[in-house]
């Protein structure tokens, strides 16, 4: 699939705002006043830039409201309602405690609740997708989880949960990555076909088309092996080595940064893995 | 709109015939040239004359090698577009509601004004019968002719799909598959119609009729052979001379 840009600051910037959501949501022992501020501030950039990144992925993104129709059938449309109420119920969670030091905790555990049920549809989009056998899984869930728990553990400064949630993160992934190589699909060119033990001789077209940008993306599948062991680097051992070390807020940044940049890149793999069974029409997958 | 009808009046759908088509592509421009003008948004090319064109189609011909155990290796052409599944994947993700199948006939459409263009039904399609239009921002796909197939306006030869009706192999046939007395029904009956993909679960209602087996090469393919036989078996003369010394050494 084409690891299109906007797509992957979707899901790791939306997953990091909300997995930060979730976090301050439990806390026991929240920051008030101006520090609540910040951290409140953070985590709705994130979320927020993560949501207007995945508008800059539509055709027509002056139509965008129009997915909040059909939350009965379309995940799409369900993570749209479930990012609304979460970031609404965590906004009335976070007035209290910025302006008046107040915790009104009910509040803040429903707005935790409702960031992982976010997150969790965010990864239902490509979940439900038989047509990909690599995200077809239920571990695709745990693993967008997986991701906001620890990212927003990080980035809420929960570092004793985040030393043990980040390496965890990326055991998780790496389990994915290798059930996901050996996830086939009953899907060939000759079901595709109906022909016997067909070869497929010409495409239909000389050029590129959408169908083979989108759904045939076969660039740099080389250097996946190479990536996957850049992204567990940078997503998990570095900044839990950091984090083991005594911290200052400096450092803590660095483990962000170096968090961050894993996690894209492994969400950078998360789709330009995925074959899609369209491919076959083309001999490809 | 957003989920799929559970029964739909008719199953409105095509028949192709993998034995007869030729691979002339006269479907792809026909399907190109009226659904261009017609329903919806036009088809757009990028770069239609520069070095790297590209366009959007709604049925597109791939061409396959099989090889039978019994003889040479055969091309067989193979016509793809929207299928028009019972279980449609591509209607259930729509997030706007703009996908859906209609209960009358079981077409599947994009209401253009509603689409969003996210691009979801065409990952959730497993046969890639779904473009987006890189001018307009939404989702094409087979109408199955919608607006040829009811138009009262056009004689009643034209009032089928325009890929069927400009087949000049008669490969493409359409019909209600839901009628078993239909001729299209009849058709898939004797030849063995499959689904494609049945794995996937979205029970097309499109068929494809396989390649008949052809004629083996066993029996003698010319009737002039027996009188064509080589004239000059024993090579004689200056020629001979040669044979027979370059075989020596």
């Amino acid at each position: 699939m084409h690891p299109a840009p906007s797509l992957i600051a979707f899901t790791t910037l939306s997953g990091l705002g909300f997995g930060m959501l979730f976090w301050l949501g439990v806390d026991a022992t929240p920051p008030t006043g101006w520090v609540a501020f910040v951290f409140y501030v953070i985590a709705y950039a994130l979320s927020l830039a993560g949501l207007g990144a995945s508008a800059l992925h539509l055709g027509r993104p002056s139509r965008a409201l129009k997915a909040f129709t059909q939350w009965r059938s379309s995940w799409l449309s369900r993570e749209a309602w479930a990012s609304l109420v979460a970031l609404t119920v965590n906004a009335l969670y976070a007035a209290p405690l910025v302006f008046l030091d107040q915790r009104v905790a009910p509040l803040g555990w429903s707005g935790a609740a409702l960031a992982l049920i976010t997150v969790g549809s965010t990864a239902m989009i490509y979940t439900q997708l038989k047509t990909v056998p690599r995200w077809h899984h239920w571990s695709t869930p745990v693993l967008f989880v997986s991701y906001a728990l620890s990212g927003g553990a990080l980035m809420a400064g929960k570092v004793d949960l985040a030393v043990w949630l980040i390496p965890l993160t990326g055991l998780v992934q790496g389990g994915c990555w290798l059930a996901g190589d050996r996830r086939g699909t009953t899907s060939t060119l000759s079901t595709a076909t109906g022909l016997h033990a067909p070869r497929a001789f010409e495409a239909p077209h000389t050029g590129d088309t959408y169908l083979t940008r989108e759904m045939a993306f076969a660039v740099a599948r080389k250097h996946a092996e190479k990536l996957r062991l850049i992204a567990l680097l940078l997503g998990a051992i570095v900044p839990t080595a950091i984090l083991l070390l005594p911290v200052n807020h400096l450092f803590a940044l660095v483990a962000v940064v170096s968090h961050v940049a894993g996690a894209m890149t492994a969400r950078w793999l998360f789709f330009a893995e995925a074959k899609h069974v369209m491919g076959l029409y083309y001999g490809k997958i | 709109m957003t989920t799929l009808p559970t029964h739909t009046e008719t199953r409105l759908g095509l028949v192709i015939d993998l034995d007869t088509c030729v691979g002339c592509h006269a479907c792809v421009v026909s399907c190109k040239g009226w659904n261009t003008q017609n329903y919806g948004a036009p088809l757009s090319d990028q770069n239609p004359y520069g070095a790297d064109p590209s366009g959007t189609f709604l049925n597109r011909v791939h061409s396959y090698e099989v090889t039978p155990d019994d003889g040479p290796a055969q091309l067989v052409h193979f016509p793809k577009s929207c299928l028009h599944c019972e279980d449609a994947p591509c209607v259930t993700v729509c997030p706007t509601g703009a996908s859906y199948k209609r209960s009358e006939d079981g077409i599947v459409l994009v209401n253009e004004s509603d689409c969003i263009g996210c691009g979801l039904c065409a990952w959730a399609c497993p046969y890639g019968a779904r473009e987006l239009d890189a001018a307009e921002g939404v989702m094409k796909k087979c109408t199955l002719c919608v607006d040829r197939i009811y138009n009262e306006n056009l004689p009643e030869e034209d009032r089928v799909p325009a890929c069927v009706r400009t087949c000049p192999a008669g490969a493409r046939h359409f019909g209600d598959l839901s009628d078993p007395n239909s001729a299209i029904s009849a058709l898939v009956e004797q030849r063995g119609g499959f689904d494609l993909m049945p794995e996937q679960g979205t029970k097309p209602v499109n068929k494809y009729l396989p390649p008949r087996p052809k004629d083996t090469w066993e029996a003698e393919t010319d009737v002039l052979a027996p009188f064509l036989a080589p004239v000059a078996e024993d090579a004689r003369g200056f020629l001979g001379w040669i044979d027979r010394t370059l075989s020596k050494l």
